[in-house]
């Protein structure tokens, strides 16, 4: 336990770049979810075979083989990203496929009654889903997007493998220099949770922000 | 780079051993998953509330860490208390535990769906909790959510490649050796690409026929 | 031609081998106050969704103000119409649904506001007087910025038709507005429902299992049974002296279950 305050620094360095791709992640996945999922619905058939395309690739590999694709083959194909950018490409890609099958359920969801009201109002299709459709749909999609959020801040630890920095590299970073092991894996886990656990409230604290008024009881 | 065929024959036998012990892993992880979720679902009903509530913050902090440090932590760790284990049953225990914390919410609700007459029809039958949960409920809770567990048994296998971290000789790190030993990453990345799709693919009609064979009647 | 405004003929609708309209044929005038009865699954729901544009017909045409609604002419020929053309015939119709179908996101001005501001590029201050103005005549100028969640069925139905209103429709369908509320709550929307009637010079089309009203309200009331009009009249003909048998054992069917004609 020499240098006890360094080694602690190096796991706060690594709690910073998984933040960082936690949230580039997110910037990316939210913007591909919506595309995606909004996309399966359009009235164009090529539009939504590209978006089953996209959805059904990147939820049919592995996340793991994505990262390596993008950090290993796509070089070979002349476009190099540095180990954060193509984290973020392949965890914003994956988790953005997930999200477009929330995007699209959660649309879906939304009664025949309330598409009816909007062409009775002569609404356009952009404006009923602008004005109407998405800010209901957006309720039902806040709580599984706060599950693939969490996914995502799981999932950034595999960047490790493609030698970033982040927080699982830095653990082992610690253990390879004191050979201490609970210590940094379990100083990990807790900087993760904690982490987990900061999305699930800000989840939730927006969630009920969204639903309030919408039903009686509460006002 | 151009595709080498050649060179895709020649490792193809490497990759597919590794697949095997990819499938494997899945095989005994979703078993262990499932029973060991089950146990979860049971304890986090359990009458003492300290039981309950440990098991429910146990299940929601492995939920909420990465799958590879909690293989890096059985990996390492482990053997420092003297539990020795080979990596591949480190990572089947890793990918057992951190999906039973997602099959646990399965049967959790699956046990929660079952009618409330059907307990006190076992009550009025004189039947021992045991007798219930083994003849009643269960029986009744589990084909509904055989789908649901079949989901997160493909979603598993697409985590395997996390094994390769701690040594176990995998699907994905039967890739790398020989893309590390060949200079050649094109191939063998996308041809474990190309296998994790394809039994993706098998995988989504398979899941389908679970859905249609246990589709609740009630 | 100018002295119809809604036009229907042979019209046909079939849901797969189910034919809900038989070569259906009426037509209204201008500022005609219509009332559709008839049992249930007549298919007088569906005239009234049909004419909103929200169903499609297999056969015959419909026009409003002349105009077909369902078909455009381009290169001289007769072609199905495209969204722009819906969208123009859509600007002379309103619609109030059963279930209201108000939006549970927005606020009662919101919902009034949204589809001047969006449709007709209204700004809203513009539109929030105006939509004053329609909650005052409905009588909920006070709940203006409730949720609809807040409302009781005759409030939401009231501001579902306020809403409608707000688009200037010439045309109004009305389809069993009353009937998804609870009994006391009836006379309120009818009460609305009847100063329109007298105030403006909106044709309204209005499906009811309220026969009274009904006979009160309408110029013209068409029976339906099976996807056809069996008889139409003047209210205190058909009501009081209907000529067809189908007509009178519905009646007495109604007044069997209690209700005054
Ligand atoms: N979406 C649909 N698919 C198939 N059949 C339908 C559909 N909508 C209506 N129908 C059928 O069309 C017929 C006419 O329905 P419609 O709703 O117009 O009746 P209605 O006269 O309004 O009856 P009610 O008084 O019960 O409202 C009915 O037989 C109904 O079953
Ligand atoms: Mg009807």
């Amino acid at each position: 336990m020499a240098d006890w305050a360094g080694y602690m620094g190096l796991m706060l360095d690594g709690a910073l770049v998984t933040a960082k791709l936690t949230v580039l992640g997110c910037a990316l996945a939210l913007p591909a979810a919506f595309l995606a999922g909004l996309g399966r619905l359009s009235r164009f058939s090529a539009v939504r075979a590209l978006s089953v395309a996209y959805i059904e690739f990147f939820r049919g590999t592995s996340i793991f083989v994505q990262l390596f694709w993008a950090y290993f083959v796509l070089p070979l194909m002349g476009v190099t990203l540095t180990p954060l950018q193509a984290g973020v490409l392949a965890l914003g890609l994956n988790v953005g496929a997930y999200g477009a099958e929330v995007v699209r359920s959660a649309v879906q969801s939304i009664g025949r009654e309330q598409h009816e009201a909007c062409v009775a109002l002569n609404l356009t299709r952009w404006q009923s889903l602008r004005h109407v459709l998405l800010p209901q749909a957006a309720v039902v999609m806040v709580p599984t997007f706060c599950n693939n959020a969490i996914e995502l801040l799981k999932a950034t630890s595999v960047v490790s493998l493609i030698s970033l920095s982040d927080l699982t590299f830095q653990a082992q970073v610690v253990r390879s220099q004191t050979g201490s092991t609970a210590m940094p894996f379990l100083t990990v886990l807790v900087i993760y949770f904690a982490y987990a656990s900061l999305i699930s409230f800000g989840m939730k604290t927006l969630e009920r922000r969204m639903t309030r008024g919408l039903d009686g009881l509460r006002t | 780079m151009e595709w080498d065929w050649e060179f895709v024959r020649e490792i193809m036998p490497t990759l597919l051993d590794g697949l095997r012990i990819t499938l494997l892993a899945t095989l005994l992880g979703s078993m262990l998953a499932a029973a060991a979720g089950l146990g979860f679902a049971l304890l986090r009903r359990s009458k003492s509330r300290a039981v309950a509530r440990t098991t429910g913050f146990v299940v929601e902090f492995i939920r909420g860490t990465p799958l590879l440090v909690q293989l890096y932590f059985l990996f390492y760790v482990l053997p420092e208390l003297g539990v020795l284990l080979s990596p591949l049953t480190a990572g089947v225990v890793g990918l057992g535990l951190h999906y039973a914390t997602y099959t646990s919410e399965v049967f959790r609700a699956g046990i929660d769906n079952t009618p409330r007459g059907q307990w006190e029809a076992a009550k009025a039958c004189n039947l021992t909790p045991y007798q219930t949960w083994r003849h009643i409920i269960l029986p009744q809770a589990i084909p509904p959510m055989i789908p649901a567990l079949a989901n997160y048994f493909v979603a598993m296998f697409k985590e395997t490649p996390l094994l390769s971290a701690i040594t176990v000789i995998e699907l994905m790190s039967e890739a790398r050796s020989v893309a590390n030993s060949n200079y050649r990453y094109l191939e063998p990345m996308t041809l474990v690409g190309v296998l994790f799709l394809c039994i993706s693919l098998i995988a989504v009609p398979a899941l389908h026929l679970l859905e249609r064979r246990f589709r609740p009647t009630r | 031609m100018t002295d119809t405004i809604i036009d229907i003929d042979c019209v046909t609708k079939r849901y797969g081998s189910h034919t809900v309209l038989k070569d259906l044929c009426f037509s209204v005038r201008p500022g005609e106050k219509l009332a559709l009865i008839g049992p249930s699954g007549s298919g007088k729901t569906t005239i009234l969704r049909t004419l909103m544009t929200l169903e499609t017909i297999e056969g015959g045409t419909i026009r409003i103000d002349g105009e077909n609604l369902f078909q455009m002419e381009r290169n001289g020929r007769l072609v199905p119409a495209d969204e722009a053309h819906l969208h123009r015939m859509r600007t002379k119709i309103g619609m109030v649904f059963q279930l209201f179908n108000l939006f549970p996101h927005k606020c009662v001005l919101d919902n009034i506001t949204l589809a001047p501001m969006l449709t007709k590029g209204v700004k809203k201050a513009d539109a929030e007087r105006r939509a004053m103005e329609l909650l005052d005549l409905v009588g909920l100028a006070d709940k203006a910025r409730a949720m609809p969640a807040q409302l009781s069925g005759g409030q939401k139905q009231r501001v579902a038709i306020a809403r409608a209103l707000a688009l200037q429709p010439r045309i109004m369908l009305f389809d069993e507005v009353t009937s998804a509320l609870d009994p006391e709550l009836v006379e309120e929307v009818l009460s609305v429902m009847r100063m329109l009637g007298s105030t403006t010079d909106m044709t309204m089309l209005l499906v009811t299992h309220e026969m009274s009203f009904a006979h009160d309200f309408a110029d013209r009331v068409l029976f339906f049974d099976r996807g056809r009009i069996v008889e139409e009249g003047p209210p205190d003909v058909l009501f009081t002296n209907p000529s067809h048998e189908r007509t009178q054992t519905f009646l007495k069917k109604i007044i069997a279950a209690g209700q005054r004609i």
